[in-house]
């Protein structure tokens, strides 16, 4: 068996280890286009300038908290709390706004604030060794019940619009579709050549393995956290920022819908593969499946029905592959 | 006489790769019949058709005679045939009695357990297998390995098992425990039973068996009487080739002394362990399964930093709080048990071998994939890994290259001192020759090198001097000379030090 192995040399980069590596990724892409070229051919305005752009600018906030969340999930840990920190950070944003902060404060500080927070996240997890899951149901209840209370649940109107990052256009397109695009390669890039990001695909693919190789697992795990924190924040910059008023509320199901794209995007729910690409490809398809039920005269209702229908597949083929290698 | 169970012309495919090629096996009532292969030439396959797991493409598997055909294990059991797996299956948190009859438990009139039936029952069946001390009450989670599966055979005998699988009873056991397992295995040989004996083992093969047969690549390569084949004969039987030299170890001139330990402490795990190691040397430690072997590695490498006691590298004290420090220092440790501690599965074989030394390839940040795949191409070649290429996922691997690949991974860290626990566990006998040679070859360019083993021949065979270890102490140190089997062998079992097997085996995990 040995001989016939080494005798016929297969190139590094041959279409089976592309598959292997991307095969989720390839899957949702060819989902994605079965899906603009099906309903476009029944209701061609689905193609449209506006309809695409809505599709994008709505839900680029939930790619980019995605990101984040796939690398708390890639390392092994989950964050059931996303939805609320996004709640909170925008409207923390928008009071700073409409009291008058010079627009980089608004920017900036919800982002450094998430970054605080989700670093406490991970010194619970890494240090205190308390089950991610556990944590951040904890958080969830503490960010949405601080944010109800301290709001009441009032909307915060008359934003500056110097302040409307999200809805910032450069040729045309507007600033989420940019922010969403660059951040998915950039954290694709990071995860997959720096040191850092090898770090996160060993602590979830094997802690005990990652720990007994030399790796500091409980610096690394902090620093996942405080990074998904960064990206909490800025999807919550543009979630404020998307529309000309701010709910200060936590978007329901959001949590879900940012874990859902992870994982419907190849991130295995228990750690150590998969990608960025993948989770924000997968929250583009939803976007476009949401936006097409409406050009195909189904209910919206249907979409988490769909995304749940996502989720068991994603599964089911995960399993299906783990068994075949 | 009729066979227990007669397999013909037996062939299994998964995909394209074929696992069984017109395989033929047979067991006897009261005969011991081992099935001997390298990792990978089928033998857990025709091991789960036996037991109904999997069924065969092609074949006729007849039991006393008559064609059978199994839809599931619970078949299989209904035809009395038992299976011992490698990895036990039994439930930690259920007592033994309860494990022993989960599935086919003894009933009241009213449809309840009958409990005192059951823990009579479980008493019987381990008085008659001679394991008086083992309480029926206690929860199997509780008990070592060695009791586990006595527990796992007795279970096998609760339901009227005839012909009883086992697949590498011994490889997870110090040498005392594993003769009495053998001891066992005789003692239902003797009462008729038949058995079919997985192991790497030879010495205990040579022991047991009655028959052999030998699988390579999926195919029957022979059927023999134990009289009829010495180890060599089988050996190159399974390998397809002649191996010269089981243990080539090579003399290498003792260097100076890189690492030593002066009245170490962990707890009262490890105590008041003091040795010296050279460069150049490889020192094996030997002891039976909790003996604080592994803790005492484990200690060195940071795992469980040291309670008391110093360490030294090159005559200067060093403290070691973590893994991260030893690695620093240039301790390396390729661990016990490679699944648990030593691969990241799911990552290429690229990814593991260049993952102790990833911030090193790495320039502002960013991994040198060029460095990278140089290592892993490197590796490959140097260990002689069979894999596709450097992007093969290591969980494909077999056991043998797979632990080629924590090896690749350590000694791209360019360590002086490396750890090895239990380095050759269970991998087949050619692989094994292969990581002894690269032991040998890695000590002869000046790596020290602390080899621990439960295999007495390994340790015999590849150390310079042996540390024997007991109840946490070094009991004795033997130069290679003196080191031989009775002398070692008694040292490690001699005057149980107060601990009970038990103790010592819940403390081995």
């Amino acid at each position: 068996m040995s001989a016939q192995t080494l005798a016929r040399p297969v190139p590094a980069r041959s279409w089976r280890v592309v598959a292997e590596s991307y095969g989720q990724e390839l899957v949702i892409l060819g989902a994605l286009v079965v899906l603009f070229v099906g309903v476009g051919l029944y209701n061609p305005r689905f193609l449209s300038a506006t309809s695409l752009t809505s599709i994008f600018v709505g839900n680029a906030y939930i790619a980019i908290a995605a990101i984040g969340m796939s690398m708390v999930i890639i390392s092994g840990n989950i964050d059931v709390s996303v939805g609320s920190l996004i709640g909170v950070l925008g409207t923390i944003a928008g009071t700073l706004a409409v009291n008058g902060a010079p627009v980089v404060v608004c920017w900036l500080l919800p982002i450094l604030i998430g970054v605080a927070i989700n670093a406490l996240v991970g010194v619970l997890v890494a240090y205190a060794r308390i089950p991610s899951i556990v944590v951040t149901l904890g958080m969830l209840s503490i960010l949405k019940g601080g944010l109800i209370s301290a709001t009441g649940g009032a909307w915060i109107s008359s934003l500056p619009p110097e302040f409307m990052i999200a809805q910032f256009r450069l040729f045309g397109l507007p600033s989420s579709v940019y922010f969403m695009v660059i951040l998915t390669v950039a954290a694709a890039l990071w995860m997959r050549h720096s040191a850092f990001g090898r770090t996160i695909y060993a602590i979830g693919g094997n802690p005990e393995a990652a720990r007994v190789t030399g790796i500091r697992i409980e610096r690394s795990v902090v620093a996942v956290f405080a990074i998904h924190g960064m990206f909490a924040g800025i999807a919550a910059i543009l979630f404020a920022t998307q529309l000309q008023v701010i709910q200060s509320t936590v978007p329901p199901n959001l949590e879900l819908t940012v874990i859902t794209a992870s994982v419907v995007g190849g991130v295995s729910i228990l750690g150590g593969t998969g990608t960025v690409i993948g989770s924000t490809l997968a929250a583009i398809l939803f976007a476009a499946i949401g936006s097409s039920l409406v050009f195909l005269n189904v209910s919206a209702y249907w979409l988490r029905a769909v995304q749940g229908l996502m989720i068991l597949a994603t599964v089911l083929a995960d399993m299906a592959r783990r068994r075949r290698a | 006489m009729t066979e227990l169970i007669a397999l013909s012309g037996i062939s299994k495919s998964f995909g394209p790769v074929k696992v069984l090629k017109d395989v033929g096996f047979d067991v006897r009532p009261g005969e011991v019949h081992a099935l001997l292969g390298e990792n990978g030439a089928g033998k857990s396959t025709l091991i789960k058709i036996m037991a109904g797991v999997i069924s065969p493409d092609g074949g006729e598997m007849k039991v006393n005679g008559r064609p059978v055909r199994f839809a599931s294990p619970r078949e299989a059991a209904a035809h009395g045939i038992a299976t011992v797996y490698q990895e036990l299956l039994l439930f930690p948190e259920l007592t033994v009695a309860e494990n022993i009859y989960l599935g086919h438990a003894p009933k009241t009139r009213l449809g309840t357990l009958d409990w005192p039936a059951m823990r009579a029952g479980a008493r019987a069946l381990l008085d008659s297998l001679d394991s008086p001390d083992l309480d029926v009450d206690v929860l199997v989670g509780k008990l070592s390995v060695a009791n586990r599966q006595r527990v796992e055979i007795a279970k096998a005998l609760s339901q009227d098992a005839k012909l009883v699988i086992m697949d590498e009873p011994t490889a997870a056991l110090a040498d005392a425990d594993a003769k009495r397992l053998m001891s066992v295995v005789k003692m239902l040989r003797d009462r008729g039973v038949g058995i079919v004996y997985v192991s790497h083992r030879l010495p205990e093969i040579f022991a047991l068996a009655d028959r052999v047969t030998v699988l390579r690549d999926g195919a029957h390569v022979g059927t023999r009487a134990i009289s009829e084949v010495d180890e060599a004969h089988l050996v190159s039987m399974m390998v397809g080739r002649a191996i010269d030299h089981l243990f080539p170890k090579v003399d290498v001139p003792r260097g100076d002394v890189v690492l030593e330990v002066r009245n170490l402490a962990y707890r009262d795990v490890v105590q008041d362990i003091s040795f010296t190691l050279h460069a150049g040397e490889i020192l094996g430690i030997a002891g039976l399964v909790g003996a604080g072997r592994t803790e005492l590695a484990l200690t060195i490498f940071g795992v469980t930093p040291a309670t008391s006691g110093e360490i030294l590298l090159d005559g200067k004290p060093v403290a070691i709080k973590s893994p991260g420090e030893a690695r620093g220092l240039g301790i390396a440790y390729i661990p016990e048990d490679r699944g648990l501690q030593g691969l990241i599965r799911p990552q290429t074989v690229r990814e593991n071998v260049s993952l102790a030394v990833i911030d090193r390839i790495a320039k502002a940040l960013v991994v040198d994939r060029g460095r990278e795949s140089a290592l892993a191409k490197e590796a490959i070649a140097r260990f002689g890994i069979r894999t596709r290429g450097p992007e093969q996922r290591v969980r494909q691997l077999s056991g043998g290259n797979q632990q080629k690949v924590v090896l690749a991974k350590w000694v791209a860290a360019e360590p002086r001192v490396l750890i090895m626990d239990e380095p050759t566990r269970g991998i087949d006998v050619g692989a094994k020759a292969e990581i002894h040679a690269l032991m040998s070859r890695l000590a002869g360019q000046g790596l020290a090198v602390l080899m621990i083993s439960s295999e007495l021949p390994e340790v015999l065979g590849m150390s310079d001097r042996v540390l024997v270890m007991r109840g946490g102490r070094i009991v004795r140190a033997f130069e290679r000379d003196a080191a031989t089997p009775d002398a070692v062998g008694s040292a490690m079992t001699a005057a149980k030090s107060g601990r009970s097997l038990e103790s010592a085996g819940a403390s081995a995990g």
